[in-house]
């Protein structure tokens, strides 16, 4: 046993340093383009992973996580439109905005459950994709463009590179964050929730708030990627709000598989990299990723990340 | 302004009725068989494009509707016994995979076939004016929808409450497993009702296809409105659809026309220009949070 999890520790550390090292052999091919392209596939990771948290550790359904995801990235456009280009600044705000906007939504939202609670997050999160396409100093559907990159002194996000091991120091320091949250009291607790929420209440936990804190701490993370989304893209978008969205980080999830550790990681990396991949041999790539998803939902019932544990 | 608010009525009630076409079959999907079906609005964009193709080919607009309806009826059946049926037993989660995977595929499919240019659908030339109602003048066309929309609704009543695939139908939402030990053939009821809801959506979508455009992406601003029905209205009931669909129509409506009037009276003219757009289409999600937050299970709660 003890092995095995060192074993498990030696391969971590070892994708880590693979991660690390990539832009410097895709500078070194000339593919600078990828660097770009690896640095969205972490962000989307670090979404996917953040949805996971809710969905899989949390055991909420919730379909309006794009409405954080998007209102990190205009957290970040609307202070640089206000001259606040400073990331230190800018991201921590990006990050408490979708953390207050999940604990409003949140608390209401938890009051329902099952399909009703997945209906009611998807109209909180539209309500906020139209809301902010109707307001004119957010751009509309053209949504709000950055001037620059926000300034992360003493690092200069403005190279494409230095913004990927931002990001991906980001996405390692909230994997470990998770990690050591999954192990705590508080994560057995809501171990206990997924079980039996019944036993849990009369356990004398506070059901209502350990979700409610699963959920802001999930939509938190998103803010912080959507934060790094609007750097990489330039743009805060509105269809990053946009149910779409909600709907395509949970397949991200679903695929990589729900409530394990890197389902979310993986889910977007194959995501991600079919379309990606599909994009340079056929115009008509979504068919083929729809066709894989289908052959996922059949034939992989607890994702990707969940083939290596189902062969053993 | 009566004559204003008169015509957004009865615009609001013709959205209102298409919303119930859609709403219908999903409810029932929904309801019976506890399953999320993401790509009910794919059917009703493979509709309104069968349907343009169908009138443009033929010069005739009810060789569209028929052609549309008969064939998604086709489509839903295929769908039906191919993939659905499979994942009834599964969680939620799966169902939301699959008919996400399910709308990406319809689009594409469309895009291959049809190109990413909108169709043009018009209207039968019969019903190209405007008609003389209550002293003003509205679009005949929108007259014709209101009263296909309402034959419709009488004829889903009238099956739903007074046959006895009807019955069927209603044991089975209010609770499946004992209407099957009871002897009702819940597969091809659903296999049925699946048809029954795709036909549905196909009409909807050829009717509103002269107002609103015919292209990729239709259905999935349209599918959460559909979804927003049936929620206030309670997972599994046509009443509740049907209340539901009126509710949205007549407030997304309303709203869109009449809130920014509204609010300049009462706020700064800027004030009213920034908030009531805005406010205007965040109504029915307020009116669909406020409903779950009093009535966790909708309207017409339907199951036992």
């Amino acid at each position: 046993m003890k092995a095995h999890h060192r074993h498990g520790i030696q391969l971590e550390i070892g994708l880590l340093i693979f991660a690390a090292a990539l832009p410097l052999v895709l500078q070194a091919l000339g593919e600078d383009y990828y660097i770009s392209f690896t640095t969205r596939l972490l962000i989307f990771a670090l979404a996917a992973t953040s949805l996971n948290f809710v969905v899989g550790y949390g055991g909420m359904i919730a379909f309006g996580h794009a409405a954080f995801f998007g209102i990190g990235a205009y957290v970040v456009a609307l202070l640089m439109a206000a001259d606040v280009t400073s990331a230190w600044i800018a991201w921590p705000l990006a990050l408490c905005g979708a953390a207050l906007a999940a604990l409003f939504i949140g608390a209401i939202s938890l009051r329902t459950r099952g399909v009703y609670f997945i209906m009611i997050t998807l109209a909180f999160a539209q309500m906020i994709f139209y809301t902010i396409i109707s307001l004119k100093s957010a751009g509309g559907d053209d949504g709000l463009p950055l001037e620059q990159r926000s300034s992360l002194t003493p690092f200069n996000l403005a190279n494409d590179a230095t913004l990927y091991w931002v990001t991906l120091a980001v996405l390692a320091a909230c994997l470990i964050a998770l990690k050591r949250l999954a192990a705590s009291r508080y994560g057995r607790a809501l171990a206990g929730l997924r079980q039996n929420e019944a036993r849990m209440e009369a356990l004398g936990y506070p059901v209502h708030r350990l979700k409610l804190v699963c959920f802001v701490i999930g939509a938190a993370v998103a803010g912080l990627a959507g934060a790094l989304l609007a750097n990489q893209n330039g743009l805060a978008s509105p269809s990053q709000l946009y149910w779409t969205q909600s709907g395509m980080l949970l397949v991200m999830v679903i695929l990589g598989g729900v409530g394990q550790r890197y389902g979310g990681i993986v889910g977007a990396i194959a995501l991600l990299g079919l379309e990606e991949a599909l994009s340079q041999v056929t115009e008509h790539g979504h068919l083929y990723v729809g066709i894989a998803l289908l052959l996922v939902v059949l034939y992989a019932p607890r994702g990707l990340a969940g083939l290596r544990v189902h062969q053993r | 302004m009566t004559q204003l608010v008169l015509e957004q009525i009865l615009n609001g009630l013709q959205f209102g009725l298409m919303l119930f076409l859609l709403a219908a079959g999903l409810t029932l999907v929904f309801g019976i068989m506890d399953m999320i079906n993401l790509s009910h609005g794919s059917l009703y964009m493979g509709g309104a494009y069968l349907g343009a193709a169908a009138a443009q080919a033929s010069g005739s607009f009810l060789v569209g509707v028929v052609a549309a309806m008969l064939g998604m009826a086709a489509v839903g059946f295929i769908l039906e016994i191919l993939l659905l049926r499979r994942l009834y037993a599964r969680d939620h989660l799966a169902q939301v995979l699959a008919t996400f995977a399910l709308i990406l595929i319809a689009n594409e499919i469309v895009h291959m076939i049809w190109g990413p240019q909108p169709l043009m659908l018009n209207p039968p030339e019969l019903l190209a004016g405007p008609v003389d109602i209550f002293g003003f003048s509205y679009p005949a066309y929108r007259l014709f929808i209101i009263t296909v929309g309402l034959g419709i609704a009488a004829l889903l009543y009238l099956l739903v409450s007074h046959t006895r695939v009807g019955m069927w139908v209603r044991a089975g939402a209010s609770n499946c497993e004992m209407a099957q030990a009871l002897g009702v053939d819940v597969r091809r009821l659903f296999t049925g009702i699946f048809m029954l809801g795709a036909a549905l959506c196909a009409v909807a979508g050829v009717l509103l296809g002269p107002l609103l455009a015919v292209q990729v992406g239709m259905g999935e601003s349209i599918l959460i409105l559909a979804f927003v029905v049936i929620v206030i209205g309670g997972i599994g009931s046509i009443r509740g659809a049907l209340v539901g669909s009126l509710l949205v129509g007549m407030v997304d409506t309303l709203g869109r026309a009449l809130l920014p009037t509204l609010l300049r009276a009462v706020a700064s003219p800027e004030v009213a220009a920034h908030l009531g757009p805005a406010l205007a289409s965040i109504m029915i999600y307020l009116l669909m949070a406020g409903i779950l937050f009093w009535l966790p299970q909708g309207l017409f709660p339907s199951r036992a």
